[in-house]
């Protein structure tokens, strides 16, 4: 039973850090129907980012400052990838895909070059060392701090949706473009504006993942098809999704691992998302559309 | 106009002919007689990334379905080929070696049909295609497209190097299939062999070339090419798009397939990390390249990319990722008919220059119209 | 008229591209046919392998790119400081050594495509290189068929002798079974298996557990992680719950940096639980951080402490050449021995005939920064001495325990009862 809960707890866990990778592609896939395979670069960026800064800050406080300071850089790197490119491919997913994916590679061999191939090290802060025990689980102050995190970019993302003038008219784009620039919505600096916040939080998560492991220039490469997954299984553009998607995965990978091995458990969660989308092609949840395709 | 890829009407098929038996003797005369052994070694290995490029020119180019896990395929060719290889070198009632190390002492039920050329060799072809069919008739059928698919076929690769590597004792895990000595009681190390299989491999890329280019040409292919350009309206003329699209995904498989079979014996191993996510878009870079929209155009990339990576990469370790990213980039941001799309249009800036009637800006907008880079 | 020419346009060029392929390949034929011409010319050497003139020719063959560089490219390091050593001395046969070095680029198959390329085409005189099973196992075949020499510095999971390579690195009656017997000495008798999901993890737990089965002691579970997975979490979770005396690591890579920094988080000390890691050297204790680290096992048959005259002054030189905050780990000692080893035998051989270097090899000794190894003739390994160390807070390991002498090499582990193939 002990064990039972505290796989629920990993889970969770694993739902969180994959929703933190997820969050930011949700928007640019579900907006632009831009496949961004850099976005793991951007983790990337933001992990770097932490790396450097505690150099700084000193151990205790640099994860804090990191933060900001990585959802801007990530954010900032976003920005100039979809002036410079994405702008120029609407329409064409599959060719962002690919185009983004050679962007990634040079941003890998970019950071092997100024960091170096080791990977390096992000310390823990002290506030961050071990964990609390309740009703027989462990629960790492790490786990339940990426969890806070994500459970704050949920929520700053549904305020930013609900209430801001921005927020609303990223939804409308989101909804039906054409419809929004014609009702005078400036869709590409809305445009810009999603793919800013969307890089962002991959910048946030790659705060969050130097808790989990260590920074390598292919942090990312190891998080973005999971993530991609998520999207999938959650329906494009659909926090809601996301949410549900990254956290059943989490944990049906948690607990098909504790039976069996970790190989295994991937390639069940592989044969569980084919067999999910034979029931629901389009995610779990739909934007209604009357669009023919 | 022109479909891309499939062939004109009004086309003297005599050109094109010539231009094929013109470029087969160069392969079949010209690369043999002045390569080095091990020179010629690596060309045939160009060659069988320039059959699975064919393949992905077909589903991706005409078909608008784009394959980021055609390495799977390739895979299941190349293991299909190597447990019959490895068989061999075992001799009859014996397990291959590393199946010892693993602990597996008698031969698994999965491995027993390799025992047979006759199974095994068209196994190679049909064990990739009828994963291709029976995975793109399910996705298809639910109409999961597009990036999904991409997504989906990314997913398939990671899934089948995680399973490959965990089922030590069945696949070799990441050592792959190794140490092949002989095939078909042909020492591998002998550059006669060598040599034969490079014709051998020159000739199935050249078969599979015209198979594509007679399927372009038929009632098919035009087909193909609709439910690239718009799936829903062929849909209404009444044509089941999941079947057309299915026989186009599972035929490229199929050429991946074969590739891999003929790696084998001549790179000498098959593993993991030549299958997975990474390798696998790779192959698509071929193609990407290359130009998707035509059917030489996998070819001409399958080769230079290779070429240049083989002579580049040993030079400036480094500088060869920024390039290989960097040609990405161009290619497919600013390019996406690839080399043979910079052949076509400068072939027509050529024309208009010259002033020739057949090239008017009409014609060329109407050109780049229907070289339409499927979404 | 229009789309005739369009369509003979890639068809031309594809014509021009295999000639510029031809060409290239041609080129590479002139360049190797320059080196019998020279051989020739070297006058009464013969045709031995790798010597053009003054010069012999001796291949290097790590991965200079990729995820195995970081290991990599320090045993590159090592073995050229080695040569360097060789030269100033005077060489072999009275000849300079000339390296070439190509980049096995992480990737198993370009390693063996680069194996045959040293052997057939830049015709070295011996090749040292690989770091992993796998890229020894794709490489093997290359070497046996081509006739070539390997020497492979990494420690690997035993059960093989191919007679075209020697293996400086420890099998695993010099690491593995060591570690075993200090765990069982310490009373650690309840072990939880843990690696990555390849072979050396896979085949290393097989004979853990036979020994296990034979010494009374108990394997409460074996775990797998994909090369490079971070997510330990229900890993942890099974350790935590199995509750084992100490695990046994045979993680590769990263993956253990994301292992120590979740043990830790989950609160498990090395005090509680000790793991005992084989693929962890100094070169990975910086990489892991030394916080998340400290205090645990490791089984090698060298480290940067270890008190010989011989590695003081090889750490010595290492840092004079490469910098002093740089560290010197197992797999690069090996590496720098081989090749003092290979010098030594073809001078002993008068030759660099692989034949006769394997003839001159049995038998030699040579003082070794680990101390004194000598070459196993029937197995073409060394008789190494096995060290435990535990991992202290300057990143340094420190030698706890350690085998009375050179232990002799039995891949094929045949002195063992227990062992059954």
């Amino acid at each position: 039973m002990g064990s039972l809960l505290t796989q629920a707890f990993t889970g969770l866990g694993i739902g969180a850090t994959l929703l933190l990778i997820a969050l930011g592609l949700t928007f640019t896939f579900g907006q632009m129907n831009v496949i961004n395979m850099a976005h793991g670069e951007f983790i990337m960026a933001g992990a770097y980012t932490a790396y450097m800064l505690q150099g700084s800050f000193g151990r205790e406080t640099s994860l804090l400052v990191s933060l900001p300071v990585a959802f801007v850089i990530a954010g900032a790197l976003g920005v100039a990838l979809e002036t410079v490119l994405i702008r120029r491919m609407y329409g064409r997913p599959l060719d962002t895909l690919l185009v983004t994916w050679g962007v990634s590679l040079m941003l890998q061999q970019l950071a092997r070059d100024l960091f170096g191939a080791a990977n390096v090290q992000v310390l823990t802060p002290s506030w961050l060392v071990g964990g609390v025990h309740v009703a027989g689980v462990d629960m790492p102050y790490a786990r339940l701090f990426i969890m806070a995190l994500v459970a704050a970019a949920v929520a700053g993302i549904w305020v930013y949706m609900t209430y801001l003038p921005q927020g609303r008219r990223m939804r409308a784009v989101m909804q039906n473009r054409q419809l929004a620039a014609c009702s005078g919505i400036p869709t590409a600096r809305v445009d810009r504006r999603t793919f800013f916040i969307g890089s962002g939080l991959a910048g946030v998560a790659g705060v969050a993942l130097t808790q989990l492991g260590s920074v390598g220039p292919t942090l990312g490469t190891n998080y973005i098809v999971d993530a991609f997954l998520v999207v999938v299984v959650g329906g494009l553009g659909q926090i809601r999704g996301a949410i549900i998607a990254a956290i059943a995965l989490g944990v049906l990978d948690a607990y098909v691992e504790w039976g069996t091995s970790a190989s295994f458990a991937k390639v069940v969660v592989f044969v569980a998302i084919v067999a999910f989308l034979q029931a629901r092609p389009q995610g779990l949840f739909v934007l209604k559309t009357r669009a023919l395709t | 106009m022109k479909m891309p890829g499939a062939s004109g009407g009004a086309r003297n098929p005599w050109y094109g002919r010539i231009g094929f038996a013109l470029v087969a003797l160069g392969f079949l005369v010209l690369a043999p007689a002045t390569l080095s052994d091990f020179g010629l070694n690596l060309f045939t290995k160009y060659l069988c990334y320039a059959i699975i490029a064919v393949g992905i020119g077909l589903a991706w180019g005409q078909g608008g379905m784009l394959s980021l896990g055609q390495g799977v395929f390739f895979g299941l060719g190349g293991y299909a080929m190597g447990m019959y290889l490895k068989l061999q070198a075992a001799g009859p009632g014996k397990v291959p070696d590393f199946m010892s190390w693993s602990g597996v002492e008698k031969l698994p039920l999965l491995w027993k049909p390799f025992q047979y050329a006759w199974i095994a060799l068209p196994a190679v072809v049909v064990v990739p295609m009828a994963v291709a069919a029976g995975l793109g008739a399910m996705v298809f059928r639910r109409r999961v497209r597009g990036a999904y698919f991409a997504i989906l076929t990314q997913a398939l690769a990671a899934a089948f190097v995680i399973l490959l590597i965990g089922e030590q004792g069945y696949t070799g895990g990441t050592n792959g299939l190794t140490n092949f000595s002989q095939a078909f009681g042909l020492d591998l190390a002998d550059p006669t062999n060598q040599r034969m299989f490079y014709f051998i491999t020159a000739g199935v890329l050249g078969a599979m070339f015209l198979l594509a280019r007679q399927l372009m040409a038929s009632r098919y292919g035009r087909l193909l090419v609709a439910v690239r350009d718009g799936e829903e309206r062929v849909r209404f003329l009444g044509y089941n798009p999941t079947v057309i699209k299915v026989i186009a995904f599972s035929i490229s498989a199929g050429m991946a397939g074969l590739a891999g079979a003929l790696f084998v014996p001549v790179v000498g191993i098959i593993s993991p990390a030549l299958l997975g996510i990474v390798p696998s878009i790779e192959m698509v870079i071929l193609v990407a390249l290359g130009g998707r929209s035509s059917l030489v155009g996998p070819v001409i990339g399958a080769l230079a990319v290779n070429y240049a990576k083989t002579s580049l990469s040993n030079r400036f370790p480094s500088g060869w990722l920024y390039l290989e990213g960097l040609l990405f980039v161009v290619v497919i941001g600013f390019a996406p008919m690839g080399l043979a799309g910079l052949v076509g249009y400068g072939r027509s800036a050529l024309d208009r220059l010259r002033g020739s009637p057949g090239a008017s800006p009409a014609d060329e907008a109407k050109r780049l119209e229907d070289e339409v880079v499927p979404a | 008229m229009k789309h005739r020419r369009y369509e003979l346009l890639p068809v031309a060029l594809l014509c021009v591209l295999a000639l510029v392929a031809s060409a290239c390949g041609k080129k590479a034929t002139t360049s190797t046919g320059a080196t019998p011409t020279g051989t020739a010319s070297g006058g009464g050497s013969g045709a031995m392998p790798g010597v053009v003139g003054a010069i012999i020719k001796v291949g290097d063959l790590h991965s200079l790119s990729g995820t195995m560089a970081i290991s990599e490219v320090a045993v590159k390091n090592a073995e050229l400081l080695a040569i360097d050593e060789v030269n100033a001395a005077g060489g072999v046969l009275g000849k300079q050594l000339q390296v070439v070095t190509q980049d096995g680029a992480s990737d198993w198959p370009t390693f063996a495509e680069k194996a045959k390329q040293l052997i057939t085409v830049d015709k070295v005189a011996t090749v040292f290189g690989g770091w992993t099973s796998a890229s020894r196992k794709a490489m093997l075949p290359v070497f046996e068929q081509y006739k070539g020499l390997l020497w492979y510095p990494v420690q690997y999971e035993g059960l093989e002798s191919s007679p075209d390579i020697y293996y400086t690195g420890a099998t695993t009656n010099q690491q593995i079974i060591p570690g075993l017997e200090y765990l069982k000495a310490q009373g650690k008798t309840k072990l939880f298996l843990l690696g990555s999901d390849y072979v050396f993890p896979r085949t290393a737990n097989k004979e853990i557990k036979a020994y296990a089965a034979a010494n009374g002691m108990t394997i409460v579970d074996e775990q797998y992680t994909p090369l490079g997975s971070t997510e330990f979490g229900t890993l942890v979770n099974k350790i935590a719950a199995d509750k084992p005396d100490a695990v046994f690591n045979t993680l590769n890579g990263d993956s253990n940096v994301a292992f120590f920094k979740q043990l830790k988080g989950a609160g498990i000390t090395p005090q509680q639980m000790p793991v005992l890691s084989v693929s962890i050297a100094e070169q990975e204790v910086a990489g892991i951080g030394i916080q998340n680290i400290v205090g645990q096992l490791t089984a090698w048959n060298y480290y940067q402490t270890t008190n010989t005259p011989e590695n003081a002054k090889f750490v010595a030189a290492y840092k004079a050449k490469y910098g002093a905050n740089q560290t010197v780990d197992d797999p690069m000692e090996a590496g720098y021995t081989a090749v003092h080893l290979w010098a030594m035998a073809a001078n002993k051989a008068q030759s660099t005939d692989v034949a006769a270097v394997r003839a001159a090899a049995a038998g030699l000794t040579f003082a070794a920064p680990e101390g004194t190894v000598t070459i196993d003739g029937p197995t073409q390994h060394l008789y190494k001495t096995a060290r435990i160390g535990v991992i202290g807070a300057d990143g340094l390991i420190t030698e706890v325990s350690s085998s009375p002498q050179p232990i002799k090499p039995d891949p094929y582990l045949k002195s063992y009862t227990w062992w059954k193939g």
